[in-house]
């Protein structure tokens, strides 16, 4: 007889613990950081492998990070600071499932550097729920089934709010059509114009 | 993606001189220092390996003077560094200029649309599959006198106008048509000061050299685009394999100046089938001054399509081409203003 270890009771390790485990590590090491000039003058030669200090705000909360220039906003999220809500689909900004806002305007994260996301409110999946109270497109999702295997489904909630209070969500039609930069690969579509439709007068009414 | 070093612009001048670099007679697209405004183009052919810059300069720290929306009298400035859904939102180009909200609500996501700039956008390069993927030697425009592997491979998304024996690569935007349509100008901040071209004048055709896509050179920035005149009669219509977020076959930019029924200027430019932005005067030539109807529109939609080159899977852009160019004509002629 074949024993599965049984993973729910015996082992509490899972993907997500050992990601949010394991972010922000592994750049520990005490290596020598630049700092970023603000001046456009040609600078002295750099030596651009050495990473670079900088901070972002996150749900509210500055993160300090120290990173390589080339991380976008979706790895520092998902690598660094351990928010691993915001998910990495096509890498491309062709899916949306990175979707984040930033100063409060829906954005792919991962065609988003974090250089150049200093100083701006970036607000994930993570930072919606109050109090233990989920928003109420998060809620909206859960009653209309909006989602199957779930992994879009964080970049079409944060799409959503966007899409709502830019004015977008007035008609199925535009639900569809401001909505169409977050791929669902189960086609949960109809749910999700349903989801958006019911948590749209909560959102308005502020 | 290669490593590189991250630099925040000051202020207009300083950023020309850093991406002047010490080459200047290089297409921009190959300088070793590169210009971001929304990314959404540099980014990702950075990840692709398609673009290799050492240094990246944000130029967005000069959004100040240049993001504004300003309808001056009659004419209307649009900053370089405006994001193309700030400007497809705003009811006083929905309402005069039809065809520029269209062109920039048509293109993309909504995500894409709140990052992407005016300029980047009317710069973005090819979705060329062999220009994307740099398994493919063959590309003239990414590694010049390599060859063209889409003239012999799989080329159904490819330009049917303008083409050459070096490349086929169609321009993927819908902005630039309404910009070329509407007689645009655009202003530059280089290394010789500020200049002003027709928006004819900054893109170029493949030719013998098509690593070289516009007449700018490294140091150049897009500070704005003017249009003269209001054009409530005007419309983008665009045809895609999606009905959303998905790069055109076929569009048409359309202007009509009507009176009683005539036609006293047609302005017309043609998106998804010429390798840059395309204005079709053989077309405008055949409505003005004509009563428009079915016949006048199908005759100027034939001309516009009349140096047409198709290749294997891509026949079909000129009879597509046509009826867009024929819906677009009537749509704008019956729309009330």
């Amino acid at each position: 007889m074949i024993h599965l270890p049984d993973s729910t009771n015996k082992s509490r390790f899972n993907r997500r613990t050992f990601i949010a485990a394991t972010a922000g590590t592994a750049l520990a090491a005490p290596v020598a950081a630049r700092a970023i000039g603000a001046s456009a003058e040609p600078a002295a030669p750099q030596d651009v492998s050495s990473p670079v200090n900088t901070t972002l705000r996150v749900n509210g909360e500055d993160k300090p990070l120290t990173i390589d220039a080339r991380t976008t906003v979706l790895d520092a999220l998902r690598e660094h600071i351990g928010l691993t809500g915001s998910k990495k689909g096509c890498d491309h900004g062709q899916c949306g499932a990175c979707t984040v806002l930033i100063d409060d305007r829906r954005v792919v994260s991962c065609l988003t550097l974090a250089l150049a996301a200093q100083g701006k409110d970036i607000l994930t999946i993570e930072g919606l729920a109050k109090d233990g109270k989920l928003h109420p497109m998060q809620q909206a999702f859960v009653d209309q089934d909006a989602f199957q295997c779930g992994y879009c489904t964080p970049g079409q909630i944060m799409s959503a709010i966007a899409c709502v209070k830019e004015g977008h969500a007035g008609t199925d039609d535009d639900i569809r059509e401001y909505m169409s930069g977050n791929i669902c690969r189960c086609a949960a579509y109809p749910n999700i114009v349903a989801a958006v439709k019911q948590a749209a007068p909560e959102i308005l009414k502020g | 993606m290669r490593p590189f070093a991250y630099q925040r612009a000051g202020d207009p001048s300083s950023a020309v001189r850093v991406l002047a670099g010490s080459e200047d007679d290089i297409p921009p697209t190959v300088a070793a220092i590169q210009a971001l405004a929304g990314g959404t183009t540099l980014i990702d052919l950075m990840k692709l390996d398609v673009m290799r810059p050492s240094t990246i300069l944000d130029i967005n720290p000069l959004a100040e003077g240049w993001s504004e929306i300003k309808l001056d009298g009659g004419d209307l400035w649009l900053g370089a560094l405006a994001r193309m859904s700030d400007v497809a939102d705003n009811p006083d180009i929905q309402r005069n200029y039809p065809v520029v909200a269209d062109s920039l609500k048509l293109a993309a996501s909504a995500q894409l649309r709140n990052m992407a700039t005016l300029a980047g956008n009317v710069l973005q390069r090819t979705r060329c599959t062999y220009f994307r993927d740099v398994s493919y030697a063959a590309c003239n425009k990414r590694s010049p006198h390599s060859g063209c592997a889409a003239l012999e491979g799989f080329n159904r998304p490819h330009a049917v106008l303008g083409t050459s024996d070096q490349c086929i690569a169609t321009y993927p935007g819908d902005f630039a048509q309404a910009l070329i349509a509407l007689d645009a100008t655009v202003d530059i901040t280089g290394r010789t000061g500020e200049r002003t071209i027709p928006f004819a004048q900054l893109h170029r055709p493949p030719g013998d050299s098509p690593e070289t896509e516009t007449t700018l050179t490294p140091g150049d920035l897009i500070s704005g685009f003017t249009i003269s005149g209001s054009f409530p009669r005007s419309v983008y219509v665009k045809v895609r394999d999606r009905q959303s977020y998905e790069f055109a076959l076929a569009s048409a930019a359309v202007a009509l100046d009507l009176q009683n029924g005539f036609v006293r200027e047609a302005r017309i430019a043609l998106g998804g089938v010429a390798t840059a932005p395309w204005r079709a005067r053989e077309a405008e030539a055949i409505l003005g001054g004509q009563r428009f109807d079915d016949g006048i529109a199908g005759r100027a939609a034939e001309a516009a399509f009349a140096g047409a080159t198709p290749r294997k899977d891509n026949a079909f852009k000129i009879e597509l081409g046509k009826r867009v160019v024929m819906h677009a004509l009537h749509q704008a002629a019956t729309m009330e203003i």
